[in-house]
């Protein structure tokens, strides 16, 4: 028996043999992924995002506990991959959003594997998506995965999820963050977390404004003491709009945990509706194997251009000779293959 | 290409509630370059192997103050071995009487330290153990 077999069987211990050599980028991970990949596409893919400290791993262990005790229905199969970062310096990393998911411990329902971005700045790590389409294989229905949480480009999951949640926590920034490009753009669900705290109601109107701002639709307002009606927005008529939903939570006290739950199936719903479930799951392999085509190509280029060639132009460089750009065309036209046949 | 990087789950299991030294000793590993997962505090053997297993560690830290040591070690190199994790190794690090140290060594335990150990000497022990069988066994 395979391997990719036994991760097909549900034997939990080669799946997590398997998701390390993805990791390490082995060409036995590559050959199982090969034998798994067919299997993958069912699993629907939430992408937990937001500032470190608003409570996304916390957020992660009530919602994967909800899907394993649901109030109706069958109970859900959950895998939950959390993405820490890496040093720079030493490549080393804590990895503590397990500290956060001890309610799930002693379910075989549950697989939460930890992640160190090793490098990568997008907030996943390069092998996420490989990790995810392993867990996908071995049966999960609902795969949360949780990002490094550190920036405010932190886009990438966007293109890996079904479902992006945006955590927000109150008291973390004023009205112009939350207009701001880039995260909240993402967000298909914003969650307002701590919802207990001073300041929730602000940090819900801000985002509430926000969103009024970029999904506008017709509506009354009143403007120096005058009702005016303002026009909607320029969109197609025939699409139905999804109009992110703002959901207030409370993940320490487990609050709010049916309304995320009712929300996220909502968003499941309008993108089977739309088609959009598709769409994503393309753009999504689009994206995978661009970044591996980039890789591939940049490892290829690099055995080409000797070593020399290369050091001689970064030396340019440092010395201000050459400008970067021009060290680019330089490095390019030295892999130029050289016409067979004539003398070098 | 990403290289093989040691993970390490650092423990702490039963009840007592002093992490200090499982922080020191969780930061020393990172800063050697180990992906170090680390559990928080009062976990069960169960929670422990079953950790060990879906992170698929190459090394178990396991920090015990309480004097327990005797029967949470035991249990836990049971269950890895259960698990199909006989491979890991296990330190054990805290207030472990001397007499117990034997006794741990006996049972699989690859090594113990006490207060004032240097994490250096950890740090080294660690390499020895995941990369030196690995090489032995190649």
């Amino acid at each position: 028996m395979s391997i990719a077999e036994d991760v097909l069987a549900g034997r939990r211990y080669a799946l997590s043999r398997v998701l390390t050599w993805i990791e390490n980028d082995t060409a036995e991970g590559q050959e199982a992924l090969r034998a798994l990949f067919p299997h993958t596409g069912r699993a629907h893919l939430i992408g937990v995002t937001g500032a470190p400290g608003t409570g996304k791993s916390s957020l992660v262990n009530r919602m994967a506990y909800y899907y394993r005790h649901p109030p109706e229905g069958e109970p859900r199969r959950v895998a939950v991959v959390a993405v820490d970062p890496s040093s720079p310096f030493t490549g080393g990393a804590i990895l503590g959003d397990r500290i956060r998911m001890r309610d799930l411990a002693g379910d075989s329902g549950v697989f939460i594997r930890s992640m160190a971005s090793r490098g990568a700045l997008g907030g996943l790590a390069r092998t996420t998506a490989g990790v995810v389409q392993a867990l996908d294989a071995a049966g999960f229905d609902l795969i949360f995965i949780e990002t490094v949480g550190a920036g405010q480009a932190e886009v990438d999951i966007a293109r890996l999820a079904h479902t992006t949640l945006v955590v927000e926590a109150p008291g973390l920034g004023d009205d112009v963050q939350a207009i701001k490009a880039g995260i909240l753009e993402i967000a298909d669900i914003l969650v307002v977390n701590k919802a207990d705290r001073p300041g929730a109601m602000a940090t819900l109107r801000a985002l509430t404004e926000m969103l009024k701002l970029a999904h506008p639709s017709q509506e009354t307002i009143m403007h120096h003491g005058q009702r005016m009606t303002a026009a909607a927005g320029v969109r197609k008529a025939d699409a139905p709009l999804w109009v992110p939903p703002v959901v207030k939570t409370v993940a320490l006290n487990n609050e709010g945990m049916d309304d995320l739950a009712a929300a996220i199936a909502r968003h499941r719903a309008h993108l089977e509706a739309t088609g959009e479930w598709q769409v994503r799951d393309r753009v999504r392999l689009q994206t995978e194997l661009e970044n591996m085509l980039q890789e591939a190509l940049m490892q290829h280029w690099r055995s080409r251009v000797p070593e020399g060639t290369y050091r001689r132009i970064l030396e340019a460089v440092f010395t201000r000779r050459l400008a970067p750009a021009d060290a680019v065309a330089q490095l390019l036209a030295a892999d130029a293959p050289r016409p067979k046949n004539l003398p070098t | 290409m990403t290289e093989r990087r040691i993970r390490v789950l650092i423990a702490k299991p039963g009840l007592d509630g002093h992490d200090r030294g499982a922080k020191v000793v969780a930061r020393a590993l990172r800063d050697a370059g180990m992906e170090v997962i680390y559990t928080g505090l009062r976990q069960t053997p169960e929670m422990i192997a079953e950790a060990a297993l879906q992170e698929d560690v190459d090394v178990v830290g396991l920090s015990i103050l309480s004097g327990a040591h005797m029967a949470l070690v035991p249990r836990v190199l049971e269950l890895l071995k259960q698990n199909g994790q006989e491979h890991v190794r296990v330190f054990v690090g805290g207030i472990i009487p001397d007499e117990d140290v034997p006794r741990l060594l006996e049972m699989g335990v690859y090594a113990v330290y006490g207060p004032g150990t240097l994490t250096d000497d950890i740090v080294g022990d660690i390499r020895k153990a995941v990369l030196g069988a690995e090489t032995a066994g190649a």
